[in-house]
């Protein structure tokens, strides 16, 4: 891709990923935040975490599956978009609605698991977060990086546990989220098992058994 | 930071009804003869509806502001509508709430089948202000317009075998797009919607039979045309658009605890000292306040209703 190519992919994802911001500063200022303002915010920075993960979860399927790598190019933007989203929710919940009340948010980040899921989450991005500079992956050696980074399997799936499990019955939209990173992972698992060599030979002894 | 303490009187009781509903779009254009902001204008509250006039039963009044008539209209839990807070009032117009039928049967000595105007006109109507409790940590203070579900109760005879009282909101999918299957729906409530009350809890004087608020007849996001309204308990303990009034003596088994028996009791008393399994109750964000404040046993409403639970486990018992 050329560089003019990949300065106007950037920006056009930049103003994808910061539009949800701009959005609620926007009707902040406009006073349209609704009755509820606060848990407006962070159910709107929450839910753009989780979509920039799986955004960033889809491009190595999207190469999988048709072979493009353009887009590969995209990963440190989304993650690291998805990381300071991630922190705004964070922030937002402690210092805007419980306004830094350790005596109930300590209790409450060990003994409900869908805090405690979301918290593990945002702590396993951080070293993501700082190990996303090319100078980190040359000081790292790019096998040790790729493993440490392949921790966004989890991170995904904490994420969606903690929005499946705060929830209320009737709630759509984590078991959508549930079935698309489901889709996501499983693209990735099944390109794994038909690269093996065993693979190969299994499928080789099934089909002449049938026959 | 600059905490803003809550004013003695509600803006509504100083300024004409109708000019405080439109206060935000005075407001907005105010604001757009400076800033002329892009994109859609900002949401207008829903237009005032038919008039429901009722006289204020000072027993039962607040010293809490009132919320607005815009977030009560505009913030909803209505799941039949769909589970965002903008759903009902969004799908609203889809319930028509006339002609309008409620079955009262079961254990009574005088079942029948009311039309809702008759109904309305019973026995005389009274506004209330009572607090409103959501089980997800949110409240406002609401002024109701009915009567106490008591006095229906007491007209139509329970017999000596009626325990419980059933009530079943309206059941139809064209109505109620939430009621509707697709593929999707991955996770769904079954419908029609059941709630339930004791009838000790019933009969108390603060279980309020509920045709409006703030001077108009019920919106239907809020639970047109007929809802009761049980201040101690949690909200969705307060059926809605309610077609069947059942008098049975078994416990009912409720929507709520089908979906989720551990989360959602057949009592769910407001009570900050039982938590909810994955959240804490201990406090509530008042709608149009900044910071959490404490959440009142049985929401403020103990003095009246405690004796209901006397010797009750309130932790088993949830």
């Amino acid at each position: 891709m050329s560089g003019r190519a990949r300065i106007v992919l950037k920006s056009v994802v930049w103003g994808i990923a910061s539009s949800p911001l701009l959005l609620l500063l926007y009707r902040f200022l406009t006073d349209g935040l609704g009755a509820n303002p606060i848990s407006y915010a962070t159910n709107l920075l929450g839910d753009t975490t989780l979509r920039l993960l799986l955004a960033g979860l889809a491009l190595t399927p999207l190469r999988i599956l048709f072979g493009i790598s353009w887009q590969m190019s995209l990963r440190r933007l989304l993650g690291l978009f998805a990381f300071f989203y991630a922190c705004l929710h964070f922030t937002v919940w402690i210092a805007v609605d419980h306004f830094f009340e350790w005596g109930e948010l300590i209790p409450d980040i060990i003994k409900r698991p869908y805090i405690t899921v979301g918290m593990f989450a945002l702590t396993l991005l951080m070293p993501l977060a700082a190990t996303s500079t090319s100078g980190m992956i040359k000081r790292l050696g790019g096998q040790n990086w790729r493993w440490l980074h392949r921790l966004v399997y989890l991170i995904g799936l904490l994420g969606v546990l903690h929005y499946l499990w705060l929830a209320k019955k009737g709630v759509n939209d984590p078991y959508l989220y549930a079935a698309i990173l489901a889709a996501l992972l499983g693209i990735r698992l099944w390109d794994w098992v038909r690269r093996k060599a065993w693979w190969g030979l299994l499928r080789y002894g099934f089909v002449a058994a049938i026959r | 930071m600059l905490i803003r303490r809550a004013p003695d009187i509600a803006p509504s009781e100083i300024t004409d009804y109708r000019l405080y509903l439109n206060r935000r779009s005075f407001l907005i254009g105010m604001a757009a003869l400076v800033l002329t902001p892009p994109g859609p204008a900002a949401a207008a509250a829903p237009p005032a509806g038919e008039p429901l006039p009722a006289r204020r039963n000072e027993q039962f009044t607040l010293e809490d502001p009132l919320t607005s008539f815009e977030n009560i209209t505009m913030y909803n839990n209505f799941w039949e509508f769909g589970p965002n807070k903008d759903d009902p009032s969004r799908l609203a117009h889809l319930l028509k709430p006339r002609p309008w039928t409620v079955q009262i049967d079961g254990h009574v000595a005088r079942p029948r089948r009311y039309d809702v105007e008759e109904l309305m006109r019973l026995f005389p109507l009274e506004e209330r202000i009572y607090r409103l409790r959501c089980v997800e940590g949110w409240s406002m203070v609401i002024p109701w317009i009915g009567y106490p579900l008591a006095s229906l109760i007491k007209r139509v005879e329970p017999t000596s075998k009626a325990r419980f009282v059933e009530f079943t909101t309206l059941h139809d999918p064209v109505q109620f797009p939430g009621q509707r299957k697709s593929l999707l729906s991955l996770s769904s409530l079954d419908w029609p919607y059941v709630e339930g009350l004791r009838l000790d809890e019933a009969l108390h004087p603060l279980t309020l039979l509920t045709f409006g608020l703030y001077g108009q007849v019920l919106p239907n996001q809020d639970g047109a045309p007929i809802r009761v309204v049980v201040p101690w308990k949690y909200g969705f303990k307060s059926a809605k658009s309610i077609v069947r009034i059942r008098f049975v003596s078994e416990q009912p088994k409720t929507t709520w605890e089908k979906a989720a028996p551990r989360e959602y009791g057949f009592f769910s008393n407001v009570n900050p000292d039982v938590n909810h399994p994955r959240w804490s109750q201990a406090t509530e964000r008042r709608i149009g306040e900044f910071r959490r404040r404490k959440t009142l046993m049985l929401n403020g409403y103990a003095d009246q209703v405690a004796s209901l639970y006397a010797g009750m486990d309130l932790r088993r018992d949830f």
